[in-house]
């Protein structure tokens, strides 16, 4: 089995946003065009957050579920703002394929039971934003990193993965948006105490970053935001390919200089592994199909 | 002469990402509806039957919905039947998964769970490379003509089937050093313990070769 690399795209309103620490969230781009770009770069699966639903009281995500579910084939797992069953099944059934949990199953855990036996466990993904105090111990965040549960993030994931929860996605607070890389201590503690999959989240700075996470925690799951965004959107500005991006010229270029991040693109980050002789899965070589099948499909899909 | 343009019903059973599995028809040229309607399923030219979460809950629900004699007709008329993950697992005699539950039967075999095979992370999610046997001939106008050893397939189960007859078997993948099937294939029934629509490329070519092997494309 191949490591996984999952690019997560915090999505505002028709905006690609990406903060610091979860917040001062700041404008990338149109989001469609970046999920598309790693779509066809070879990413495993692609994560969408909606970045304000706590304010809301809901995800928003459905309709650009829609839009990008019908032309990429691969797993998409959708979050932020998620309450109830009912959430659930719309965000399923716009196209998505699993929902992360956090901030609702905190508030009521038998959330997480009735999601799983009704969709299935591997529908049901535990979303755990995790801080970690001066005495050490981690404490899981809820409503987008705003508020601390005070809820010991080794129990309460040991109870999340008990009552159904299919995979666990772990993300550092302290670490996310800063490319100052993964918090290996907290990640490798997670992987260890369950045996579900656990997806590694938040400070990706540079492709050692990746390769440190897999290497000494153990992860077969790597999520990436910022490392991913910050180059696609300086690419684009370069290119001068602005208007695909969506965004506003000025907030990005802001964005991108605050930021400072070199970052990578998919195809470097895929080779780096290989090279390591980490399991990735290969692209190019995946097409089994006759070449004029293949263009048909092509053709049908990325018209 | 043209003939009708031929069509594939998603049976519904009310979980499960059937939007992509029907895009995935779609982009291959499959005319394919979601449906949980007896009739429609009955007239269907082909049927794909999906499936998440637990056997014996799709099994109380095929039954529930009155679809497991449609399914048996369907069967014996040589109609192409396509099971996908838990779909495929449905088509095998039993399963062992909480207890002993009866499937369709239309494979013999049954389902097992991988936690005693594997000192892994359970479920089996990502990306593994499925394979055939010595004989490379096997492939052939099946759905998986065409297709290179060892192409990568997105699979999310904590199940797998072991199919009676090593002839039923049409691939394997490999999980933490442990082979299990990955496609069976008797006569007009086939299954895919992975995910095709979820595949990329290589799980559309998956959609686009059962649909050619059993003339479903006009």
């Amino acid at each position: 089995m191949t490591i996984r690399i999952i690019p997560r795209l915090d999505i505002k309103g028709p905006n690609l946003v990406k903060g610091i620490n979860l917040e001062g969230l700041r404008i990338l781009g149109e989001p469609e065009s970046f999920a598309r770009e790693y779509y066809q770069q070879g990413a495993d699966e692609l994560l969408y957050l909606d970045a304000v639903a706590s304010l809301y009281g809901r995800n928003s995500l459905t309709e650009f579920v829609k839009k990008t579910a019908s032309a990429m084939f691969i797993p998409l797992t959708v979050g932020g703002g998620i309450r109830s069953l009912e959430d659930i099944r719309s965000v399923l059934l716009a196209g998505a394929d699993k929902i992360a949990l956090n901030t609702a199953a905190l508030e009521d855990p038998q959330l997480i039971k009735s999601a799983s036996e009704t969709f299935g466990s591997s529908t049901v993904v535990l979303s755990l934003v995790a801080k970690q105090h001066d005495d050490g111990r981690y404490t899981a965040f809820t409503n987008n990193g705003r508020d601390d549960s005070g809820r010991d993030v080794f129990d309460w994931l040991e109870q999340a993965v008990e009552l159904g929860a299919g995979e666990v996605l772990v993300t550092a607070m302290e670490r996310d948006g800063t490319a100052k890389g993964y918090d290996l201590e907290l990640i490798k503690k997670v992987n260890q105490r369950i045996s579900n999959p656990v997806i590694a989240c938040g400070g990706a700075g540079s492709v050692q970053d990746v390769l440190d996470v897999i290497k000494l925690t153990g992860v077969k799951a790597v999520s990436l935001a910022s490392a991913l965004h910050y180059p696609l959107a300086n690419k684009r500005m370069e290119t001068g390919n602005i208007l695909q991006s969506g965004g506003e010229f000025k907030v990005i270029q802001d964005s991108l200089t605050r930021a400072q991040l070199k970052g990578m693109d998919l195809a470097e980050l895929r080779t780096s592994l290989m090279a390591q002789d980490i399991n990735v899965r290969p692209i190019d070589d995946s097409e089994p199909v006759q070449t004029d099948v293949l263009t048909d499909i092509r053709e049908q899909v990325y018209a | 002469m043209h003939n009708k343009q031929k069509d594939v019903a998603i049976i519904d059973l009310g979980v499960g990402n059937l939007f992509s599995i029907e895009r995935a028809c779609q982009a291959v040229g499959l005319k394919a509806m979601i449906t949980a309607d007896t009739a429609r399923i009955e007239l269907a030219d082909a049927v794909i039957l999906p499936g998440v979460g637990a056997f014996a809950n799709a099994m109380a629900t095929l039954q529930q919905i009155d679809l497991i004699p449609v399914l048996n007709c369907l069967y014996e008329n040589d109609r192409p039947i396509l099971g996908i993950c838990l779909g495929m697992q449905l088509l095998m005699e039993y399963s062992e998964e909480f207890g002993q539950h009866q499937g369709l039967g239309f494979i013999n075999g049954t389902v097992k769970g991988l936690k005693r095979e594997v000192d892994d992370d359970i479920p089996h999610i990502g990306w593994s490379p499925i394979f055939g046997d010595s004989n490379t001939d096997r492939w052939d106008k099946t759905l998986l003509n065409c297709f290179r050893n060892q192409t990568y397939q997105y699979f999310v189960h904590s199940y797998y089937v072991s199919p009676e007859q090593q002839n039923d078997i049409l691939a394997y993948t490999c999980y933490s050093d442990f082979s299990f099937c990955a496609v069976i294939q008797k006569e007009n029934i086939t299954g895919c313990q992975f995910h095709p629509e979820r595949s990329g490329n290589a799980g559309l070519g998956i959609y686009k070769q059962w649909a050619l092997q059993y003339g479903l494309l006009s």
